[in-house]
């Protein structure tokens, strides 16, 4: 018990600033000691060691040594020039060093006694002096395997190389090669050798997607994020997406937006919260895009900005949608109140998708978004994918307090729900149900509020009809049970005195049993 | 026969540098009989000149001239190692400018 309680003592780590990484390794490295990151050829490795170091200059002004054992320092300059990381003037600025270590090209080497690694590690120190680093990246050290003939001496010096950096007082990244994505941490049982901490990197293929992921396996003593979370490599790095280690810390507003239509505002309760996430389910054809064109004409109306992602029309259809219900899109966007985001969601990944609406959202300072519709971006990934993809975007919606109208499609006209629904109902805030009604031979339709987290709402289901002036919501469905169920039947008046009179108190010396418990 | 220019790479004195000193001069004095330049860097005090060499193992032997340009690594205790990685395998029996003095090189060898 003794030797626990010294364990449970702080672990200072060093912020790597890379987006998410700190949060999923609760901190980020830590500090003074080495990390292993293992992945297979192609799993972003360099770019994560680059990064660490390219951070560590560019926000807290530490010095950084990158030892490289694969790449030339030219090939790595140039790789993540890409990235905006123009290695050649941190280092002119003295903040950045390479240890080049890279093969030569037909360079052969006689082994001829007894020898170690004391060569490279003063070199590392003297370049850790030079450029005063706090950090230190080593990639690969694989590559030091295929160098040398005596596999058990290069563990041995490696492990005299951490304990190396230790002394230096350097947080170190130190990357290695594996095989395969699931099996050994790392080729030649390294990670025993080096670090006690691992971190790994995987490139799935899974359903003909690439999926990257981050893993820390393990945080010697310290306190980490588990299981596998999704990364994207964009135009900017490394961008880990920490979804299930977010945390629910939204403000709620109790601001009150309008949907655009007054009827659906006040079975709603006045309105949409703020900072809500609104789903709209419904069949084709029902009015999920009207709704979200009235919802953003609304928002462009009063002067806020909208953006709408769609991924199942083209801009062109939109707008001419638009105009056909009396709305003028193409003068909200000359205004710059309204930002039309077109893509098929076959074009990206969903971790790309994610980032990039992310990105879009941002730079256009939206306070609605809407999505027409999600079932499409569901199509294109895989359940956990996509729930992920979900929470992401809900999150980073909510946290910016701006209100998110996302549509889903219904597989059948009648009733019904979608497989969308279920995997994200809990996480939306209202949701909305447009159903097809079939009564007496003719197609009604049907809307209700099923959801709306934190307000009253209307209960009934009402009918509404679409015009060229958009959706005008009427009374509620008298004597009809079983809209939802997709099997609408006409209640004839006894029956609904009967169920009447079930819900009231005691009548005529009838006791109901069980209701006050 | 161009004269050898040599450069041994090591790291403070430990066992392994001094022996791989020591059996480098008395490599250099039997092969190439005096006619060579060897300087000896110690990486602790000039790491730069490491860095063009791109040393990882110490001790290392760089033979600059004549070309190729040939590494040897280790405490240079393995002689037909060092003379391979030297290119003297071939030359000590073929190329050998002074063979009147050769027999001392017989003898170690």
């Amino acid at each position: 018990m003794a030797t626990e309680t010294n364990n449970t003592g702080p672990f200072p780590k060093v912020a790597t600033g890379i987006p998410g990484f700190d949060l999923v390794t609760d901190g980020g490295l830590p500090k003074g000691r080495s990390t292993l990151v293992s992945g297979t050829s192609g799993s972003a490795k360099t770019i994560l060691a680059v990064q660490f170091l390219v951070n560590g200059i560019q926000n807290d002004d530490e010095g950084g040594v990158f030892v490289t054992f694969e790449e030339t320092p030219d090939d790595i300059a140039r790789n993540v020039m890409a990235f905006g990381w123009d290695l050649a003037a941190f280092q002119k600025q003295g903040q950045f060093a390479i240890v080049d270590v890279s093969p030569e090209p037909g360079g052969v080497v006689v082994e001829a006694g007894g020898y170690d690694f004391s060569g490279l590690l003063a070199r590392i120190e003297a370049a850790v002096k030079k450029v005063n680093a706090r950090r230190v990246s080593v990639d690969s050290i694989s590559a030091l395997f295929s160098q040398f003939a005596d596999a058990g001496m290069v563990r041995r010096e490696l492990f005299r190389l951490s304990a190396g950096l230790k002394k230096m007082d350097v947080t170190a990244l130190i990357t290695a090669e594996r095989v395969a994505e699931y099996g050994d941490i790392a080729r030649h049982g390294i990670e025993e050798f080096v670090a006690d901490n691992v971190i790994i990197l995987r490139n799935i293929l899974q359903e003909e997607k690439r999926r990257r992921t981050l893993e820390v396996l393990k945080y010697r003593g310290a306190p980490h994020q588990k299981g596998e979370f999704p990364f994207t490599v964009s135009d900017r790095g490394i961008e880990v997406l920490p979804l299930s280690a977010m945390e629910l810390t939204q403000k709620s507003s109790n601001v009150r937006l309008s949907s655009g239509n007054e009827v659906l505002d006040g079975m709603c309760g006045g309105g949409f919260y703020r900072d809500s996430i609104i789903l709209i389910s419904g069949a084709t054809g029902c009015g999920k895009t009207l709704s979200v064109t009235t919802f953003l004409d609304d928002g462009s109306k009063r002067g806020e900005k909208t953006l709408v992602f769609a991924f199942e029309e083209s801009r062109e259809q939109l707008l001419r949608n638009a105009i056909g219900w009396g709305k003028d899109f193409r003068k909200w966007e000359d205004e710059g109140l309204l930002k039309i985001v077109c893509a098929y969601p076959e074009t990206l990944g969903l971790d790309d998708h994610l980032l990039r609406m992310k990105r879009e959202i941002e730079a256009f300072g939206a306070r609605r978004v809407a999505v027409d519709s999600l079932s499409a971006m569901e199509r294109v990934s895989t359940g956990k994918s996509f729930r992920e993809f979900v929470i992401g975007l809900t999150s980073f919606i909510k946290e910016r307090e701006t209100a998110g109208l996302f549509t889903t499609t219904t597989a059948s006209l009648m009733g019904g729900t979608s497989v969308t629904e279920e995997n994200i109902s809990i996480i939306t805030d209202s949701i909305i149900l447009m159903r097809y009604v079939e009564l007496m031979g003719e197609m009604q339709r049907g809307i209700t509020v099923l959801k709306m987290r934190g307000s009253w709402h209307d209960k009934a289901i009402r009918q509404y009809d679409i015009d060229d002036k958009g959706m005008h919501i009427g009374k509620p469905f008298h004597n009809v049970g079983g809209i939802l169920a997709g099997t609408p039947v006409q209640v004839v008046g006894g029956e609904i005195e009967k169920l009447d009179g079930m819900f009231e108190g005691p009548r005529d010396g009838v006791t109901v049993t069980g209701a006050d418990r | 026969m161009q004269q050898h220019q040599l450069r041994l790479y090591v790291v403070g004195q430990t066992p392994n540098s001094t022996r791989a000193i020591e059996n480098l001069r008395r490599i250099c004095e039997e092969q190439l009989l005096g006619e060579y330049d060897l300087k000896v860097i110690d990486v602790l005090k000039e790491p730069h000149l490491a860095e063009q060499d791109k040393i990882i193992a110490t001790p290392t032997l760089v033979k600059e001239l004549p070309p190729p340009l040939r590494k040897v690594i280790g405490d240079l205790s393995d002689i037909d190692k060092v003379l391979l990685g030297l290119d003297l395998v071939g030359a000590k029996r073929n190329d050998n400018p002074r063979p009147e003095s050769s027999p001392a090189n017989e003898e170690t060898k």
